[in-house]
């Protein structure tokens, strides 16, 4: 029994009216873990009631610490019929467990109904225990650190990184029991949201024991996602990557941490000795190949050398070969047996042995930035995954080589741009040319990648957000058929996509993109495809050639005349965007070197597609013997390309946006951030849409809302929007119906022909910086960005009197208040009882402004611009349902969603608080499920969000903050003009 | 297509003061998007009208969602839903709170009670206010009232600290609900030349001068009635106009002050017994409820109007008051001093106040 749980219910607020004779309510509270339950006293006629409980104490074994959330019910005593219950609130105590993060989780807690939505709060206190536990043979892995940041966390350093740990848990969705039919929505929709939260704990501390037996600390870039497959059942999955971590001592520079090794490995072959010998850039051909079998051999210890961070320490990426991804379409079958959830795991296990030997055949032998989806639309599911191919240094892969590397080596700048693969012996055709960064090196000519931009890379200009959008119909179909169709279809999406990004890129006279993500998702009758991406320029890359059009049917003059208007509307856009952002390449000698087939399409996209029938087809994505600047205007699809590649409406002037963390190019943050989620649903009218009518309206909706989130910005220009993240979804009719134990299952008029499309950009992040020149004059302000980076940050040092504009000073007190509130934050608790205690009931009651609440910031960066992190405090990981039967009375469907999220937002920062936290970082909403059906006034929502709590402090006394990255990148233009 | 759902929600709640004002002045969504254009939001973004309707509509349902704070603001600040920066808080309190003096005007002194509530939309038609913010107007009365009604403690003070405004603000509310626990008759047609500022002026005036609350504050008692002692003593006053001596010897001394001091001197002489007759009657009749509802009028009729018609000027109108309560000091038979120093002080700046056109 090696942990005491004690929890303390202080007091309620705000409670609702639960008599209507009194307009009072008699509130008491149930507090239960695993099957203990204890009661507080009934606190008579107050919306205000002080319990002040003794301390509830519960002995459990730290498996259950971790499995179990803490339930606590607040429930109207009725001495007449059964007591009514005000709503709920379930604390993960996960935080605590750990030594480093939490000690007490302590505040205000929305109290949430799945009917109602929050109704009131409670201040809870909680506590524990923990004994040491030797057992060797234990179930329970508490100590082991979370954190969904994709990078290692600022204050912290890798000692060792393990690798890639996966896990998936099972079960039957209580939405689809026999039990559902008889009890309440709200029953159900509780039993959902405990069960869901048992999962997620379990699925945690399993993970936890693979990186214990590793003999890890922690793992990085934790990455969950629910399955709902609806009467199969309900998979709760997760992949992270194992490391060690040690915690840096307090006023250790950032940078420090930055360069610190990182051992891939803990097999120690042959590795020793070679490392040093070997300087980077400079291989020749059969020594790499030598290097990367006893990479390879190091890594093949491990079954998948896969890894879901997205940043890096310099150096550890040597080589980038491209993005690898593979999607398998499956039919979903009732899971029998929960406990043996083998068909899902053998599932994923075959995509990853896939995305392995994409790898090999790109020469890599790791995959980074490694990530996993799903898409269901009734039994069809489809499974994704996808990362980038990489070589990581061997230097590394030496067990306890801590600081000795790194430092000692100038950082390579292009180094990750060079091919990993032997250029005799190439995966697939492409073009290769000496880096133009450091001559020695081949490079191919754009480069896809799912990680973020390296630190070190040298960037020309700025980047910006690429998207491709794809919608293709599909014939309504069942089962095998189905997902036969389904599967025939992906391998040209997947193409089309690639073409779109690819001819965006050339457009802004890019070469490469970073934080790559493709998103397909099933309707019944059309599939829908999202690609988003940064374009940067890097300056190793040869510069991207034009965009050319041709007719197949030279003979008619006008014909021509079109062709050439068209190739003029492309020409001046792109000499456009070069000046928008900024790129000004020095000019170089085009050397195409041993590329075996120069002229075709040189796609770094390997990708296949595999039925449940596990046949796997490899498809190549070039473009056949054409050119692939070549557009012929005679194909349809072209000149859908074109009209998309033109219709994208430039950005406003002063607004910036990418989907990567940081955005390339610019550096002068400010701490003023805004993170927003927006969610949109259009219906399809018309039944009969063709491919081309389907794209114009998808581009559209997806063009509208970037313009609407401009819109709504605008008062914060300049400004960038980091890491914005799409998600787009076909709700199938079915879903439509929301409750299933109404009578029938589909009603026939609402299945006609609606379709919904829901697009979401959730977690998007606008940043706002004011305090430099970039405003007003964002083409000439980039010039010499050294000198401004330098400037804003010294500015923002002493940054109370820079303040021009109204705007910025509404920040700035925004800024005092917060920092103010930080301090206050553990004096909430006591201060708030000093002060309900002596409002006795009227007139006397001074009513201050009570407590002040805690301001907490989230952000999906793994980073607060101009803060220091300085402590993590646990993983976020909440799961809310949300229902109502009056949905017209709740302000229809977008009332209801825009309610429930902002509950959501209230409900994480009320956690981050209580644990004594300020912020959440990379924070993501996984997951957003909407059901409606407006007849029968009912709608149903499901919300998944995570993050990491953070306490964050200004680094405003600081030295100049932006570290690594304005070193490593402000001077490229400089540095490229003279190599 | 049509959107079906279109939300935006942001950790820090952005909020569009303008959007608020029309919000507040009960324009719908679609009218609110008209005057959005018309004030050209969209000039220097590449918007349609469709951006600016959803945008619309988005802050539409915050403020909707944050209504319910709003009645009672002290709730805004330690509510976990919306983080709103705390001068961002006090701008939304404070508009929410705010009134049109045209709508203000009409309801003064009425009742609030759900009949008047009914007939609002005359009063909306009247006035041009939309019916929406006639509502939301009259109901911030009426939650003010119901709060501060049962309240011990100066008026203002009770105000501004269960419903967090300005002190200005504040105040306007206290004669508010002053004026409405007095049920004062402020719309008849003679007194529609007097604006919510002349009256919140007066109503200040007899909190802080007539009420109970007026002389300790810490008393049990609120100051929303008037003391009952102090109208009881004002019956006393009566000699001076009952006693013919007390009369005369009342009017010399005044006339004797104001002799060569004022071109409205004759006049002055003339009317003096009616004038003070006036005043004075008023003062006995406070007892009687009723007649407390009619001070105002009462003021127009006995005394404002007579002397405009003899055309005093305001400088005329200080000097007469002025030396018609001191001059009473003089008297030795007059004992009542202090009543008479407590009653004439509030009539002196009530009447100077409301001396205009």
């Amino acid at each position: 029994m090696p942990g005491k749980l004690k929890a303390k219910i202080v007091a309620g607020r705000h409670l609702p009216v639960m008599d209507r004779a009194s307009d009072l309510t008699d509130a008491f509270v149930e507090v239960k873990f695993g099957n203990t339950t204890f009661k507080t006293d009934v606190y008579p006629k107050s919306l205000n009631p002080q319990w002040n409980s003794e301390w509830f104490k519960f002995e459990v074994d730290d498996e259950d610490l971790q499995d179990e959330p803490l339930q606590i019910t607040v429930l109207d005593h009725d001495t007449y019929s059964a007591n009514d219950a005000i709503g709920k609130v379930y604390i993960d105590i996960d935080p605590l467990l750990s030594s480093e993060a939490a000690t007490v989780i302590s505040g205000w807690f929305p109290i949430y109904d799945t009917i109602h939505g929050i109704r009131g709060e409670i201040n809870v206190l909680v506590k524990v225990d923990l004994f040491n536990d030797l057992n060797r043979f234990r179930q329970s892995s508490c100590g082991v650190k979370f954190f969904c940041t994709t990078s290692i966390p600022r204050c912290y350093r890798a000692a060792l990184v393990h690798g890639f740990v996966e896990e998936l848990v099972v079960n039957e969705d209580p939405e689809y029991q026999w039990i559902d039919r008889i009890r309440t929505p709200r029953a159900s929709n509780e039993a959902r949201q405990r069960l869901i939260s048992l999962m997620s704990g379990e699925l945690q501390r399993k993970i936890g024991l693979k990186v214990l037996e590793m003999g890890g600390n922690a793992v990085v870039g934790y990455l969950q996602c629910f399955d709902l497959e609806g009467e199969s059942g309900l998979v709760v999955r997760a992949i992270g990557t194992a490391c060690t971590l040690d915690k840096l001592i307090p006023g250790t520079v950032l940078n420090e941490c930055m360069c610190v090794c990182v051992c891939v490995c803990c097999c120690s072959l042959i590795l020793s000795g070679m490392g040093s010998g070997i300087s980077v850039g400079k291989e020749a051909g059969p020594l790499k190949t030598l290097l990367r079998q006893q990479a390879q051999s190091a890594l093949e210890q491990r079954e998948f050398p896969f890894f879901t961070l997205t940043c890096f320490p310099p150096g550890f990426l040597v080589h980038i070969g491209g993005v690898v991804s593979a999607r398998s379409v499956k039919l979903l079958d009732r899971i029998h047996n929960p406990d043996e959830p083998e068909t899902r795991d053998a599932w994923w296990e075959e995509i990853r042995q896939e995305i392995k030997s994409h790898a090999k055949a790109l020469g890599c032998h790791a995959v980074v930035g490694y990530s996993e989806s799903t898409t269901i639309c009734e039994e069809v599911c489809i499974l994704s995954a996808s990362g980038t191919a990489a070589m990581l240094n061997p230097r590394f892969m030496r067990e306890g080589c801590l600081d000795a590397g790194g430092s000692d080596q100038r950082l390579s700048r292009c180094g990750f741009c060079h091919i990993p693969y032997d250029e005799f012996n190439m995966p697939f055709p492409a073009q290769l040319t000496y880096c133009y960064h450091c001559r020695r090196q081949k490079v191919p000519d754009v480069l896809f990648t799912t990680i973020d931009l390296p630190a070190e890379a040298a960037v020309t200009g700025k980047g910006c957000l690429i998207q491709a959008r794809l919608c293709r119909t599909k014939k309504k179909a069942q089962g095998e058929v189905n997902a036969t169709a389904i599967s025939n279809l992906l391998p040209f999406m997947e193409y089309e996509l690639h073409t779109q990004l690819m001819n965006k890129l050339k457009l802004r006279c890019m070469n490469a993109l970073f934080g790559l993500r493709i998103q397909i998702s099933v309707g019944e009758n059309m599939l829908l495809g999202l690609a988003s991406a940064t374009g940067v320029y890097l300056s190793a890359l040869p510069a991207p050639g034009g965009i050319q059009i041709a007719g197949k049917t030279p003979s008619d003059l006008s014909y021509d005349q079109h062709i050439s208007t068209m190739q003029k509307r492309i020409n001046d856009t792109i000499v456009m965007n070069k000046e928008l952002y900024n790129i000004h390449p020095p000019e170089c000698i085009e050397e195409v070197v041993g590329s075996p087939i120069p002229d075709r399409q040189r796609s770094r996209l390997f990708r296949s597609t595999s039925e449940s029938s596990d046949e796997l087809s490899e498809l190549d994505l070039s473009h056949g013997k054409k050119d692939a600047f070549v557009l012929e205007i005679d194909d349809t699809d072209a000149v859908e390309d074109i009209q998309s590649l033109l219709t994208d409406a430039p950005m406003p002037a002063g607004f910036y946006s990418c989907n990567t963390e940081v955005m390339p190019g610019i550096y002068n943050w400010t701490s003023g951030l805004q993170m927003f989620t927006s969610v949109r649903v259009y219906r399809l009218n018309n039944a009969n849409l063709t491919n081309q009518g389907l794209n114009k309206i998808f581009t559209d909706l997806c063009e509208n809302l970037l313009k609407s989130l401009y819109f709504k910005l605008r008062s914060m220009i300049p400004c960038c929007l980091c890491h914005l993240n799409f998600t787009v979804a076909v709700p199938e009719e079915e879903l439509i119906q929301v409750r299933r134990h109404t009578p029938k299952n589909t009603s026939p008029i609402l299945s006609i022909f609606p379709r919904n499309i829901l697009v979401r950009s959730g977690e998007n992040e606008e940043q706002l910086q004011f305090s430099m020149e970039l405003c007003g004059e964002s083409t000439s302000s980039n010039n010499q960005p050294t000198a401004k980076a330098s400037v804003s940050s010294v500015d923002y040092g002493s940054f109370a009197d820079r303040c021009s504009t109204w705007l910025e000073l509404l920040r700035l007190k925004a800024h005092t208040i917060r920092r103010g509130s930080v301090k206050t934050s553990r004096r909430t608790q006591s201060l708030a009882n000093s002060e309900v205690r002596s409002r006795s009931l009227r007139s006397t009651r001074s009513l201050p402004c009570g407590a002040p609440v805690t301001v907490v910031k989230m952000t999906p960066l793994s980073f607060l611009p101009m803060t220091r992190i300085v402590k993590y405090l646990g993983i976020i990981n909440m799961f809310f349902i949300r229902e109502t039967t009056s949905l017209r009375e709740e302000g229809g469907v977008s009332g209801f969603l825009h309610s429930f999220i902002a509950e959501v937002f209230a409900m994480v920062r009320a956690h981050v608080a209580a644990l004594g936290g300020n912020a959440v970082v990379s924070y993501s909403m996984k997951e957003c499920v909407f059901m409606e059906n407006p007849n029968k006034n009912q709608a149903q929502c499901l919300i998944n969000v995570s993050g990491d709590a953070v306490i964050f402090v200004r680094e405003s006394d600081q030295e100049a903050i932006p570290p690594l990255i304005t070193s490593g990148q402000t001077s490229t233009t400089g540095a490229d003009g003279t190599t | 297509m049509s959107v079906e759902l279109d939300v935006f929600v942001v950790n820090t709640t952005i909020m569009d003061e303008e959007v608020y004002q029309l919000w507040l002045d009960g324009y719908t969504v679609n009218d609110a998007v008209k005057v959005r254009m018309e004030g050209g939001v969209l000039e220097g973004c590449e918007a349609s009208a469709e951006v600016l309707h959803s945008d619309t509509m988005d802050q539409y349902r915050t403020f909707q969602m944050c209504e319910r704070l709003l009645h009672s603001p002290v709730k805004l600040a330690n509510q976990l839903l919306f983080q709103i920066p705390p001068h961002r808080q006090v701008m939304l309190i404070e508009r929410y709170y705010a009134f049109d003096s045209v709508f203000v005007r009409e309801v003064l002194g009425k009742k609030l009670s759900k009949g008047t509530k009914k007939d609002l939309d005359d009063v909306s038609a009247k006035t041009g206010v939309t019916l929406k913010s006639c509502r939301r107007q009259f109901d911030n009365f009426k939650r003010v009232f119901k709060v501060v009604e049962e309240l011990k403690g100066p008026l203002v003070e009770n105000i501004r600290q269960h419903f967090l405004l300005s002190d200005k603000l504040a105040r306007d509310y206290a004669a508010i609900v002053f004026f409405a626990n007095n049920r004062f008759e402020t719309g008849k047609k003679k007194l529609h030349y007097l604006t919510f500022q002349d009256f919140a002026f007066c109503a200040g005036q007899l909190i802080s001068n007539w009420t109970v609350g007026a002389l300790d504050n810490m008393v049990e008692d609120m100051d929303v009635d008037l003391e009952k002692e102090f109208l009881q003593d004002l019956k006393e006053l009566k000699i001076l106009i009952t006693d013919r001596d007390l009369l005369d010897q009342h009017k010399s001394l005044v006339c004797t002050a104001l002799r060569g001091k004022t071109k409205a001197f004759n006049e002055m002489e003339a009317n003096f017994k009616n004038l003070s007759r006036g005043l004075v009657n008023i003062a006995a009749k406070l007892t009687n409820t009723k007649e407390v509802r009619d001070f105002f009028i009462d003021l127009v009729e006995k005394f404002i109007e007579p002397c405009r018609s003899d055309k005093w000027t305001a400088g005329d109108m200080r000097l007469y008051l002025t030396h018609y309560t001191n001059s009473a000091h003089v008297l030795d038979t007059f004992k009542h001093q202090v009543v008479w120093d407590r009653y004439m002080g509030v009539i002196k700046s009530c009447i100077l106040k409301m001396y205009h056109d």
